[in-house]
């Protein structure tokens, strides 16, 4: 069954970020926040415990003022295909709960809070730290438990949590579209929040593998590369930057490495 | 069977063991953990968001000046989310982190509820909750009481804006009761707004036209930090990135110069020479629009006054600021400066822009003068992609006011700040003179009563403390925030307004060359606590203090107000909710100029009120930095960032959260340092110091960061509050605390960029 569904004409929802677009704002950020239900503490410099499904990170080039170049760099979950893009993603082949899974008809990486028991396997799988956990119970303070959004749970403590690519805006526009008859989804129908708030229009969203989608050809663009794409985690977010050493900074190359030359090594599985 | 011991422990052994194995074996135990997780995971303080029909409503943001559409999404009634209005002229679906979170500014723990009287000391936290007639009544009589002594001058009113008609309202509401002291904070705007004013003689809102630009030349504007609006700016950035070319200008790689084209490093407090320095190039190579200034400008080359004294023109000012001199000043290579100045002049619509970061302060006006000269010079002035100055927004009319007797000597006497005096003629509003003002000797302190609408002045002020001791010399102080801020906390009343998403108004906003676009922010939710409308209650108090001030406000309530004032546009505001007035520029070339000359002064008469200074031309004069140099050895300069709200309005915590942990760990700020400046200081990433300045010192860790100029450090605006709630209090250094105001001899405006500071390893 899942042969056959990865072999037809199943979506491969993706991302590609545009890095000479982003100015660092934190649009993607706080809109996530709003349509995510994430809570906030009254303390969140402590990285490492501050839930944040979307990190805008800022980069520098190390050289000194005035040569001194900036890049932001947002980071969502990856949703990593794995070798082969058989869904095997680091996360989900090390959870003992099935608590994240892959979906072979979207590509999207799931996160169900109500199995995941809290043993934080899948977080130490993620070389991209995109994954969360919730130390704490949330706290809504004054009446903010009001601005919660019934599609996306409010989580507990003792789970973890990641981004979902927006995955109940997914399911609304699918429900939608299957009362109107269609199959298919159009491409704006279905968009993630970040995507939708970057006010540059820095994000870019679509399906990999439809040739109509914008993010189709973007991520074949010369300038286009992966996080840490030696890993073969196949990662569904590319980013596009006209600067080899924000390029370089995706991945741990060695001094002699050029990172240009490096996609062929990368073996791409179909 | 006998049963031993022996045997007993060994039977019960495998009894236990091999119940145990056996259960392992069935799914019990699993199912039992798997329960246990579940059990844990439905506490019963875990919300469940109560599901419903979805809607949408459309109105405005106006956390900001900005005036960004919002479509707002409600789930059975409730707002869930805010995004931007796609269909706005103003934003175009583009948001900033603010607008995003918006509905913290609605649900959040910052909220005043209900109308507070002060129980203890001032800004001792100590409140009785009061009636809305408790508390309208109690301003009324010490208004009324004041009007009784023959006073009425000593009210004044601070308020965070003078556009729109809520702001017009209590402007209104002053002058029937009889005070001149309306009082707002001036920005790099109002710096702006003097020198079109004293060149073009016209006053009004400037425009500048980036949708239309091509070559944006900025002085350290913060273009995509929320200089000019952050939705509006963003969007332009995003729909227009490879069409235009940013060059920025700053001693900091803000987010802006990253992402500009490129970013020249400049001497800070210089901007004015490169400016001049761009303008001699540009003259010297014949690069300026000949029309224009041939056609149009007076002051350009040597010319006669009425006197028969000929005076310099702008030619002989910027003679003196040739590449070499200003590479010296401003630090910058003389083959940059040259070269900048040719991209300049000769790109097909460029524009200068100044007014650093955000532009929250206002700068010398020699500074926005040269700017705006440089732009005369490439024929930059009423014109697509230029700048423009709108009209005061009039689109709202009221009946004509009639003020008794009372009212009309309160309304001669000077203001309290001094704008408008002989000394700063020109300028409307001087904030940052108001502490100066109120610390006069004895028991005659000029203000008597402080209302402060939508204003935190006890944030944002430069050395906070001073302005709040010389705030407490007010007897009797009413805030109409809906949130619980510095000034609010400090005050005698809190008369709560309602939020912006509960709140009726107009929001004007210049959104182009030739358009302006007055939208209407109508309630998305029924006020959610006891809070009024500010328009209603400044129509209640005057209707309490009756005669001439009761029937200067004939209506019930501010929608009555709104609806009269709008007249033809107030159906269109309700059907469509904006309105598109075009503001019909000058027809290209025709330029019409109110100045004496009814040209383009390049040397500006207005501004050399009538003596025989020739001081009016622009020139570069180095702003004096507060401190002693050889204790001060750095200089510190505030700067904003998007992430955080360094206005009268703080951040919402969904912004702080975004907050990177170089810019705050737990309670404490972050200073930007350039790593050689902190090698010789022996300081390390991340390490603890005490930075001194002379208005004040803090604790503060340090942040090497390559892209600031050595010399100098950065802390950004927005934090260290004092109040509003946990979620934001207490966190970080009050920048603002730490430095002064320097007022620019010619306007009074703020001009200081920094203060020297010293930074010691702790």
């Amino acid at each position: 069954m899942k042969e056959k569904n990865s072999h037809s004409n199943a979506k491969r929802y993706g991302m590609v970020i545009d890095l000479d677009k982003c100015t660092g704002c934190g649009a993607c950020m706080v809109a996530c926040y709003s349509e995510n239900n994430v809570p906030f503490k009254t303390d969140e410099t402590n990285k490492l415990d501050s839930i944040n499904w979307i990190r805008v990170f800022k980069l520098t080039n190390n050289k000194p003022y005035p040569d001194t170049e900036v890049c932001y760099l947002p980071m969502p979950c990856m949703q990593c295909d794995g070798v082969g893009k058989h869904g095997h993603s680091p996360c989900v082949s090390v959870c003992p709960a099935v608590a994240t899974d892959y979906d072979y008809s979207t590509g999207i990486v799931s996160q169900i809070y109500t199995r995941c028991f809290g043993c934080r396997y899948c977080m130490a799988a993620c070389p991209y730290h995109a994954r969360k956990f919730n130390w704490w119970d949330p706290a809504w303070p004054a009446d903010t438990k009001k601005y919660l959004s019934p599609n996306v749970s409010p989580r507990m403590r003792g789970v973890v949590e990641k981004c979902s690519f927006c995955f109940h805006r997914y399911q609304q526009a699918r429900d939608k579209a299957y009362l109107e008859k269609r199959a298919e989804l159009e491409e704006h129908e279905y968009q993630t929040a970040c995507a939708q708030a970057c006010p540059v229009n820095a994000i870019t969203f679509g399906d990999l593998n439809n040739k109509d989608h914008a993010v189709y050809k973007l991520k074949s663009s010369p300038t286009a590369f992966r996080l840490l794409e030696r890993l073969q985690t196949n990662p569904k977010v590319y980013y596009l930057t006209s600067k080899s050493w924000v390029r370089r900074a995706g991945d741990n190359y060695l001094a002699h490495e050029e990172p240009e030359n490096m996609k062929t090594t990368v073996k791409e599985h179909h | 069977m006998k049963i031993d011991r022996r045997s007993f422990l060994t039977y019960t052994t495998a009894f236990v063991l091999g119940g145990a194995a056996g259960s392992m074996l069935s799914p019990a135990p699993w199912k039992l953990t798997d329960d246990i997780a579940i059990w844990t995971q439905n506490w019963p303080w875990t919300p469940v968001p109560e599901d419903g029909e979805v809607t949408h409503k459309k109105t405005v943001c106006t956390l900001c000046p900005c005036g960004c559409g919002i479509d707002v999404r409600l789930v059975g009634g409730r707002p869930v989310k805010i995004e931007g209005s796609t269909d706005h002229p103003v934003n175009k679906g583009s948001l900033c982190p603010k607008g995003f979170s918006g509905l913290q500014y609605l649900y959040g723990p910052a909220r005043v509820t209900t109308p507070l009287k002060r129980e203890g000391k001032r800004g001792e936290g100590k409140w009785k909750k009061i009636t809305w007639d408790e508390a309208l009544t109690a301003v009324s009589d010490k208004l009324a009481e004041l009007r009784a002594s023959g006073r009425p001058e000593t009210v004044a009113c601070i308020a965070d804006s003078d556009q729109g008609t809520i702001p017009n309202l209590i402007g209104r509401f002053m002058t029937a009761y009889g005070s001149p002291n309306f009082l707002c904070a001036a920005t790099a705007k109002d710096a702006v707004e003097q020198a079109i004013y004293v060149t073009q003689g016209k006053q009004g809102v400037p425009v500048f036209d980036i949708q239309n630009a091509d070559f944006i030349l900025s002085f350290g504007a913060g273009v995509l930090e929320g200089w000019g609006g952050p939705g509006r700016m963003l969007n332009l950035y995003g729909a227009g990135k490879s069409s235009k070319t940013i060059v920025q200008v700053e001693p900091r790689l803000s987010d802006t110069a990253a992402k500009a084209n490129q970013w020249i490093a400049i001497n800070p407090g210089t901007e004015t020479a490169l400016a001049l320095g761009l303008a001699n190039v540009i003259i010297n190579e014949s690069l300026y629009d000949k029309n224009f200034v041939e056609n149009f400008a007076f002051g350009f080359d040597r010319w006669t006054d009425e006197n028969g004294v000929t005076r310099d023109g702008f030619t002989a000012a910027v003679k003196g600021y040739e590449p070499a001199k200003v590479a010296q000043i401003t630090g910058i290579n003389q083959a940059d400066i040259t070269a900048l100045a040719r991209k300049f002049a000769k790109a097909a619509a460029p524009i200068a822009i100044n007014g650093r970061g955000q532009g929250l302060l206002p700068g010398g006006i020699d500074e926005s003068l040269a700017v705006l000269m440089l732009n005369a010079l490439v024929g930059n002035i009423n014109k697509k992609g230029g700048i423009s100055v709108m009209p005061d927004f009039d689109y709202a009319k009221w009946p004509e006011i009639k003020i008794d007797e009372v009212a009309s000597k309160g309304m001669q006497q000077p203001r309290v700040d001094g704008a408008g005096s002989e000394q700063f003629p020109n300028t409307r509003y001087l904030l940052n003179r108001l502490p100066e003002a109120l610390n006069v000797a004895g028991d005659g302190v000029p203000i008597q009563a402080l209302l402060v609408t939508d204003a935190n002045p006890l944030y944002t002020m430069p050395d906070t403390e001073a302005a709040k001791k010389a705030f407490d010399r007010i007897p009797f102080i009413v805030s109409f925030s809906p949130y619980m801020d510095e000034t609010a906390s400090f005050s005698d009343y809190i008369l709560p307004n309602h939020s912006y998403l509960e709140r009726l108004q107009d929001v004007p906003s210049a959104a182009g060359i030739s358009r302006q676009v007055i939208s209407l922010s109508t309630p998305v939710v029924k006020p959610v606590y006891e809070t009024r409308h500010i328009g209603d209650a400044f129509i209640m108090i005057a209707q309490n203090l009756g005669g001439f001030i009761k029937n200067a406000f004939p209506w019930k309530d501010y929608e009555t107000f709104l609806k009269d004032a709008l007249k033809e546009h107030w159906r269109n505001l309700k059907r469509k909710g904006l309105v598109e007035l075009s503001h019909n520029p000058p027809e290209p070339l025709t330029y019409l100029f109110n100045t004496a000359s009814g040209k383009f002064e390049f040397y500006p008469t207005a501004q050399t009120n009538g003596t025989d200074q020739p001081a009016a031309l622009p020139a570069y004069a180095p702003v004096p930095i507060e401190g002693d140099m050889q204790r001060f050895d750095l200089v510190l300069t505030p700067y904003d960032t998007i992430r955080l709200a360094g206005g009268n309005l703080a951040s919402a915590p969904f912004m702080t959260k975004t907050v990177d942990d170089t810019v705050l760990k737990k309670e404490t700020s972050f200073v930007e340092i350039n790593p050689t400046t902190a090698r010789g200081l022996n300081l390390k990433e991340g390490a603890t110091a005490r930075l001194t300045t002379p208005k004040g010192e803090a604790t503060v860790k340090v942040h090497l960061y390559d892209g600031i100029m050595p010399g100098i450090i950065a802390m950004p605006r927005g934090l260290g509050h004092t109040a509003y709630s946990v979620y934001l209090a207490d966190k970080g250094t009050n920048v603002n605390t730490l430095i002064g105001s320097i007022a620019d001899p010619a306007s009074g405006l703020d001009m200081a960029w920094g203060i020297r500071a010293q930074l010691t390893r702790i």
